[in-house]
């Protein structure tokens, strides 16, 4: 039925994807669902329209979940990784120590080699990154405690799969030891010339790779990616942002390490760039199709002839399989006292099988620790467990919560739980233009203890200013991408002060369409932007030369002579007037002429207005002082 | 300016340079929010910088029948906005004198906090004069506006206010703000020499166990 061919298989993975994700998404179940359900229906058992090709395509997918790990590091400045080490190793070790204990002893029971036993805990403690993260980011979970807490857990895990690797040849039953890893970019048998060192020397590459990333993404990447943004050739730093990925992850593959953990390493180290902004829009589109297309994998390897061939075993073992996981995650969610809703999130989120299992299996099979009928039932056991998550995170959510939750939901979302929990942490005030505006706009907010997120786009400037010590980022502000990574769901209020009137409209358009309650101050140039921006409903708007033009008026006014209070309230009424006369003129719209013509008269008005204030010293305010008024009723007032 | 549901009968011009750190002053404001009729008119946050906008003003004071003035006691006086307000706003031929007369027997009273006690603001208590004598100059103001001026509402000894004590004035000033809204508000010459606006609270209830 499948043609092959590149361009039909992506047409079918496109399709099934933009037909089911959307309804998915209506129906209130998430995206991973609706991915899932859409690899089922295109798969070999229903449709049919894509074979057994499928697990190459997972394997080439699995590149989405190196992508998200980079994100996710980018997102993580290395003291906040610091804060949650109690949560990483403890919650993290607990919950894989137990869990595959637990799963040997039920094996061991079963009738298996203790070996066989130990094996399969160890790969069914791990949970799915791919799915948790995913599912816990759409639904806005990921900074709760139970989100934080699976987020800990699932980089511990993440890190765990080394020494499983290396654990696993051991376990055979007999079995020869033959290819080494082949890990989430599927690279077989790459860290053979590795094994041929003695330990100390293994440990030494290992280490030494780590710190080449430390060190590298430290000192060199800023002023490669510098260069790389001064050329202005956006889809450059697109390749330049996917190089980075691509070779971290063939470095780990050549050292043996998860090339997952080796990117969250460059993203960590990454945290603090100014091009970290920039790097998250790049790599986001990539990460969201290819772990789309992951989980369409995952939907259709579902082997439904295994399960119906066995239909109650595999029940059997899907139930036991997430009742064991979830009770181990409750109880250590207990120990180490998290709140009810959050044991609850944290219980149902990370009670699967992850797909390193699929990984792990096929790595275990060649190396003769698995038999390949333990393990075919194993994939779909696996693989039905990730495809219930979503459902069981929406039973959770939309039935548990409402009846048996607590009202911790507003607790979580004020800002001292999110300070304590150190998972990302957004200024109220994102400004648009870090030059001449921007930057004296920056420093007064910061002189006033207001946090503000800066972008920029001039790779110059923000190289300059980081110099300075000021957090800036670099990108193009009028992409909803970047506003959305530096934070626009959250704040309050977004300066554009860009120098470029375009520029200004653009940004504003942009910011207006996706975040509606963001508050807009805007710089503008002239009539002409701010008219466009009044006509948007923007009001805030300052043009840029009137005040520094009024200040100088003043000066010079003064100079000549004139009081200082008397020049200062000039320039009050003045830029009263002023600013009534933009947001007046707006409003006639694009009819050039009748503009000028309106403007001149205004112009003339204004003057006429003030020359009168001036000679006539009855005039508004000058009247309470002008003792000439009172001397016909003193009579008056002495009575 | 905000007013409680359209324009209503109590125009209260506020000034406070320091709103933010008044505990007594945003009781106060918190309480009226909740009083329909009244019109608060917060100047320090309306012209931060001193460019008052007269011709608005004077609409504002003439659609109201009470004007009442909210601030804390300085150094004996009114904050200085407040009376650079005073020295625009009222001035000849609008509020007095030949063509003036706009505020003609409109009801005017201050509300105000300070420090003291109320028996050191007397002769001879520290502050020796008292409040009614501080307030001399803003008296003759309303006299010379032909307004009636009616006694201050005071609260006394906020540096040592309870939190308890601070919900008593408010609500206090709330009765009070009613009573002034009322068809037949208090008048002048209900008062004694040396009493505050305050008193009419006890005297309801001595009137009431009478």
């Amino acid at each position: 039925m499948h043609e092959g061919g590149f361009l039909y298989q992506a047409f079918v993975y496109l399709t099934a994807a933009v037909v089911s994700v959307p309804i998915a998404k209506k129906l209130g179940l998430g995206s991973v669902l609706g991915y899932l359900v859409a690899g089922i229906v295109i798969g070999p058992f229903a449709l049919g329209l894509i074979g057994h090709e499928g697990a190459g395509v997972m394997e080439f997918a699995e590149f989405g979940i190196i992508m998200m790990l980079f994100l996710i590091g980018l997102e993580l400045e290395p003291k906040m990784i610091w804060r949650l080490k109690r949560s990483i190793l403890g919650m993290g070790g607990a919950q894989v120590v137990v869990s595959a204990l637990l799963i040997t002893a039920v094996a061991m029971l079963s009738g298996y080699a203790w070996q066989t036993g130990l094996a399969l805990g160890l790969v069914l403690a791990l949970s799915s990154t791919a799915i948790v993260l995913q599912s816990l980011q759409e639904k806005g979970l990921l900074k709760t405690d139970g989100g934080k807490n699976s987020f800990s857990v699932l980089l511990f895990q993440d890190i765990a799969i080394i020494p499983i690797l290396a654990l696993l040849p051991l376990l055979a039953v007999g079995g020869d030891d033959a290819a080494g890893y082949h890990g989430g970019g599927g690279h077989h048998g790459a860290a053979e010339w590795l094994e041929a060192l003695p330990i100390w020397g293994q440990a030494g590459v290992v280490l030494g790779v780590v710190a080449g990333i430390v060190l590298v993404g430290h000192y060199l990447l800023n002023p490669v990616f510098g260069f790389i943004a001064r050329t202005r050739l956006r889809e450059l730093f697109t390749a330049a942002a996917l190089l980075l990925v691509v070779g971290v992850t063939i470095l780990m593959g050549m050292v043996g390490l998860s090339p997952a953990l080796g990117t969250f390493l460059a993203g960590v180290v990454l945290a603090q760039s100014e091009y970290r902004h920039e790097l998250e829009t790049n790599i986001e589109p990539f990460k969201g199709l290819l772990l789309g297309l992951f989980f369409i994998a995952v939907g259709a390897s579902i082997d439904f002839h295994v399960i119906a061939a066995s239909p109650l075993v595999i029940f059997q073992l899907v139930v036991g399989l997430i009742a064991l996981k979830f009770i181990v995650l409750v109880l250590v969610a207990r120990i180490f006292s998290m709140s009810f809703d959050n044991i609850l999130l944290f219980g149902f989120a990370l009670a699967q099988g992850g797909e390193f299992a699929f990984v792990l299996f096929s790595f275990g099979v060649q190396n003769g620790v698995f038999e390949p009928v333990l393990v075919k039932p194993m994939i779909a056991v696996v693989a039905i467990t990730m495809g219930l998550t979503p459902m069981f995170l929406l039973f959770n959510e939309k039935v548990l919560q409402p009846r048996f939750g607590t009202k911790e939901q507003e607790r979580t979302s004020s800002d001292d739980t999110l300070r304590g929990q150190g998972i990302e942490e957004q200024g109220k005030v994102i400004i648009a233009g870090f030059g001449r505006v921007g930057s004296t706009v920056g420093r007064f907010m910061q002189a006033n203890d207001e946090s503000a997120t800066y972008l920029d786009i001039d790779p110059d400037n923000v190289d300059l200013l980081r110099k300075l010590g000021l957090d800036v980022y670099y990108g193009d502000a009028s992409r909803y991408e970047l506003l959305h990574a530096a934070g626009a769901e959250q704040a309050s209020l977004l300066i554009i002060a860009v120098d470029d009137p375009e520029k200004t409209v653009a940004i504003a358009r942009t910011a207006m369409k996706h975040f509606p309650r963001l508050k807009i101050i805007a710089r503008t140039a002239g009539l002409g932007d701010s008219h466009e921006l009044i006509g948007m409903g923007i009001d805030h708007i300052y043009p840029e030369t009137l005040d520094t033009a009024l200040r100088i008026g003043v000066d010079a006014l003064a100079i000549l002579g004139h009081r200082r209070y008397h020049a200062v309230r000039a320039m009050h009424t003045f830029r009263r007037h002023e600013e009534r006369h933009i947001h007046e003129l707006a409003k006639l719209g694009h009819d050039r002429k009748e503009l000028i013509r309106e403007a001149k008269k205004r112009i003339e008005d204004l003057e006429e207005l003030m020359l009168a204030e001036k000679r006539d010293m009855h005039s508004d305010k000058e009247l309470g002082w002008d003792a000439s008024g009172h001397i016909s009723d003193e009579g008056h007032m002495r009575e | 300016m905000e007013g409680n549901g359209g324009v209503g009968k109590i125009l209260i011009v506020f000034a406070h340079p320091a709103f933010e750190k008044s505990r007594v002053n945003r009781q106060l404001m918190r309480e009226l929010a909740s009083v329909p009729g009244v019109t608060l008119h917060d100047l320090y946050e309306q012209y931060p910088d001193g460019d008052i906008d007269v011709v608005t003003e004077r609409e504002c004071l003439e659609e109201h029948d009470v004007i009442l003035f909210q601030f804390p006691l300085f150094l004996f006086g009114i904050p200085a906005l407040l009376k650079e307000w005073m020295d625009l706003v009222l001035v000849h031929g609008w509020a007095f004198g030949q063509g003036g007369g706009a505020l003609r027997g409109k009801l005017f009273s201050c509300v105000l906090s300070t420090g003291g006690s109320r028996s050191s603001y007397s002769k001879t208590g520290a502050n020796r004069f008292t409040v009614r004598e501080l307030l001399a100059p803003l008296e003759q103001v309303a006299n010379l506006c032909r307004m009636r001026f009616l006694p201050p509402f005071v609260v006394h000894g906020t540096n040592v206010i309870t939190r308890e004590g601070i919900q008593n004035a408010a609500a206090g000033y709330r009765v009070v703000l009613q009573r002034l809204g009322d068809d037949a508000p208090p008048q002048p010459g209900d008062f004694d020499e040396g009493a505050y606006l305050n008193d009419i609270l006890s005297a309801k209830e001595d009137a009431g166990h009478a």
